[in-house]
């Protein structure tokens, strides 16, 4: 691959239920382009950890996905809230998702730390009121 | 393990994918939250839940899971069958327990991996 792929989504965030979609596109895209089975499993369960936490912590956001010859990057960006305390945040087990979103089985505190889990490198950028840029590289 | 012998001892109705019952699986794991899901299965092809809703399709797809099996009757929406089949995911209800669901596949043979982090 000798030149860059990207891909855009808009993150609907008024719906709990289709969260997802994007993720679930980028994994149908890597597949088309003939990526490791391993690398899209890691690119599209970090994506889709953020997609939920944009729906549930921002109203949704936009996020794309950048596909280069030796990485791929996920820039996930909302104007939701911001994050109070990036540390605490990425704790396992902290959460501050309402109990309606824990009862559909998400918002137990492991999203950040998933995300970072499954990719070589993440970075937060957070501002209060403002909102939140993630974004993550996993290496090819 | 086939699908389709998982079927017979979960005494489970199989709702989409039936072509696909035919297909082997070697591990599953039981779990109503889908973040751990996410977090500690690999390698996994089943999914024993109580949770019903589409983010439990997308979650299973997101693991390149082949089966979910529904335990204590609960019945998923249409919206979640049709998303089962863009995926060719078979989905299977039964009355059993997670408890006793996973413990009938275990007790058969299904041991499945050791949860990695």
């Amino acid at each position: 691959m000798s030149e860059e792929l990207i891909f855009h989504f808009q993150v609907d965030g008024d719906d709990f239920t289709s969260a997802g979609q994007a993720s679930i596109q980028i994994k149908k895209n890597l597949r088309r382009l003939g990526l490791d089975p391993e690398t899209i499993r890691r690119v599209s369960i970090a994506m889709y950890e953020g997609e939920i936490n944009m729906v549930i912590h921002a109203g949704g956001g936009e996020a794309d996905v950048k596909v280069c010859e030796s990485y791929i990057e996920i820039i996930l960006k909302d104007n939701g809230p911001g994050i109070k305390n990036i540390e605490q945040a990425m704790q396992e087990g902290f959460s501050t998702a309402p109990d309606q979103i824990r009862s559909l089985g998400f918002g137990a505190g492991m999203g950040l730390p998933n995300m970072k889990r499954y990719t070589d490198d993440m970075k937060i950028e957070s501002e209060l009121g403002k909102g939140t840029i993630v974004t993550m590289r996993v290496n090819i | 393990m086939k699908i389709s012998q998982m079927q017979e001892l979960l005494e489970a109705r199989v709702l989409c994918c039936e072509e696909n019952t035919d297909r082997h699986v070697y591990s599953a794991c039981g779990c109503d939250l889908m973040s751990d899901v996410l977090a500690f299965v690999k390698d996994q092809a089943v999914l024993l839940t109580g949770l019903v809703n589409p983010q439990v399709i997308r979650t299973a797809e997101m693991m390149d899971m082949i089966c979910v099996v529904f335990v204590r009757s609960k019945v998923p929406s249409q919206e979640m069958i049709d998303l089962a089949k863009e995926s060719g995911i078979v989905l299977m209800v039964s009355d059993k327990r997670l408890y006793e669901a996973c413990g009938l596949l275990y007790t058969n043979g299904l041991v499945g991996n050791k949860v990695k982090k």
